[in-house]
């Protein structure tokens, strides 16, 4: 027959006696399996231990000689309320309507406001953070986002100290207050 | 004729090359891995988009959560400086076997009456105490103990390494504003206008 025997061993009939060969091959499945296995613990462990610091800078209080004037046509001031709201509102708390919104919403009116201004005049837009006692630390944290991501160069004022009666008591009808 | 026969192959694949690579990765992860050390309060910090990483060197880190401040220098001489400037300050004598462990120790939250006891708990200890402790006590007088935590380790800081200390706080998400508030007022009274906020990396943008 033309077929090539293939198997092995089979036909020998008291032929030399052969040391056997031993495999030296070693199964590495699981080791490698292991290995994987701490990898994507020590990776997902370095991931999450790296924080990120934002920096903020507060006005100096004991000079308070040294007042900055704001120009009321390019002032957004945003007050942070309670249940994650906030009230903005343009120009001066006299005359102005302030206006309730979320965080999520706040981003538009940020940028609709800052582009208006950027039209009308040619000016960049001065935001002021007014963080009432009902806003959370995560709310502060987030509307300084908010302003990183609308690219606001101005740098924010954070005013806590002078919250005015006008707007406590908008607040207050809102109940963010 | 001869039947067509079907090759048999053998199934089991040479894994020596993909054992080296993923030892070899797992040799990076381990070296380049930081060990963590055990936060005392369970904080959760907000997300943000920005970019600068936390500095490791000179930085103070101070805890807010659950209504208590918690306090952490980083960099070990300079821990063990500030104890014996603390200790110089309210007359409290440290041994230098004191002086070792608070060395190493993280986030600490006993009041200085406190802190020698605290210094020689063991780890379960430690973390009992955070339950009950009333964290550091920080007002606006100027002189209470958050005040002089501050003061000294900046002293120290300027002393050991010639540069202005970082402060950084890692409040938990849930916080009021207020009591944040209540901090950074401690921190403006010793004119410390500057302050970075610890948060974690936000995905997308």
């Amino acid at each position: 027959m033309a077929e090539l025997d293939t198997s092995s061993g089979g036909g020998k009939k008291g032929g030399k006696v052969r040391s056997k060969k031993a495999n030296t091959k070693v199964d590495l499945t699981a080791m490698v399996d292991l290995a994987f296995l701490l990898i994507t613990f020590f990776m997902l462990t370095t991931s999450l231990s790296k924080p990120i610091a934002m920096d903020i800078a507060k006005p100096d209080d004991e000079e308070n000689d040294v007042k900055l004037e704001l120009r009321a046509s390019e002032t957004m001031t945003i007050l942070l309320g309670k249940k994650n709201k906030v009230a903005w509102y343009m120009g001066e708390a006299k005359t102005a309507q302030p206006t309730i919104e979320s965080y999520t919403e706040i981003r538009k009116s940020i940028l609709k406001n800052k582009n208006d201004l950027y039209k009308s005049k040619g000016r960049l837009l001065v935001v002021v953070i007014k963080p009432t006692d009902g806003a959370t630390y995560k709310n502060f944290v987030d509307i300084m986002d908010e302003l990183h991501i609308t690219d606001i160069k101005t740098a924010p004022a954070i005013d806590d100290k002078y919250i005015l009666d006008g707007e406590k008591d908008f607040m207050k009808n809102a109940g963010i207050l | 004729m001869p039947r067509a026969k079907v090759q048999r192959k053998s199934t089991s694949i040479d894994m020596t090359a993909m054992c080296d690579v993923s030892f070899l990765l797992l040799t990076f992860f381990i070296l380049t891995a930081t060990a963590r050390q055990p936060d005392p309060l369970d904080i959760s910090i907000p997300a943000s988009t920005y970019k600068i990483k936390v500095p490791d060197k000179d930085l103070v880190i101070l805890s807010i959560g659950k209504g208590k401040l918690f306090y952490e220098i980083i960099g070990n001489d300079i821990k063990g400086a500030t104890l014996d400037k603390m200790g110089e300050k309210y007359g409290i004598k440290f041994t230098s076997e004191e002086r070792k462990r608070f060395s190493v120790l993280g986030a600490f939250g006993a009041p200085i009456g406190d802190l020698k006891r605290f210094i020689m708990m063991s780890s379960d200890q430690r973390e009992k105490y955070a339950e009950q402790t009333p964290g550091i006590q920080a007002d606006t007088t100027g002189t209470s103990e958050l005040d002089n935590w501050i003061l000294e380790t900046r002293n120290a800081v300027a002393e050991l390494h010639n540069e202005p200390l970082r402060i950084s706080i890692k409040g938990n998400a849930e916080e009021e504003y207020p009591t944040i508030k209540k901090i950074t007022d401690v921190l403006q009274k010793q004119k410390m206008n500057k302050f970075s906020l610890i948060t974690s990396a936000e995905g997308g943008k």
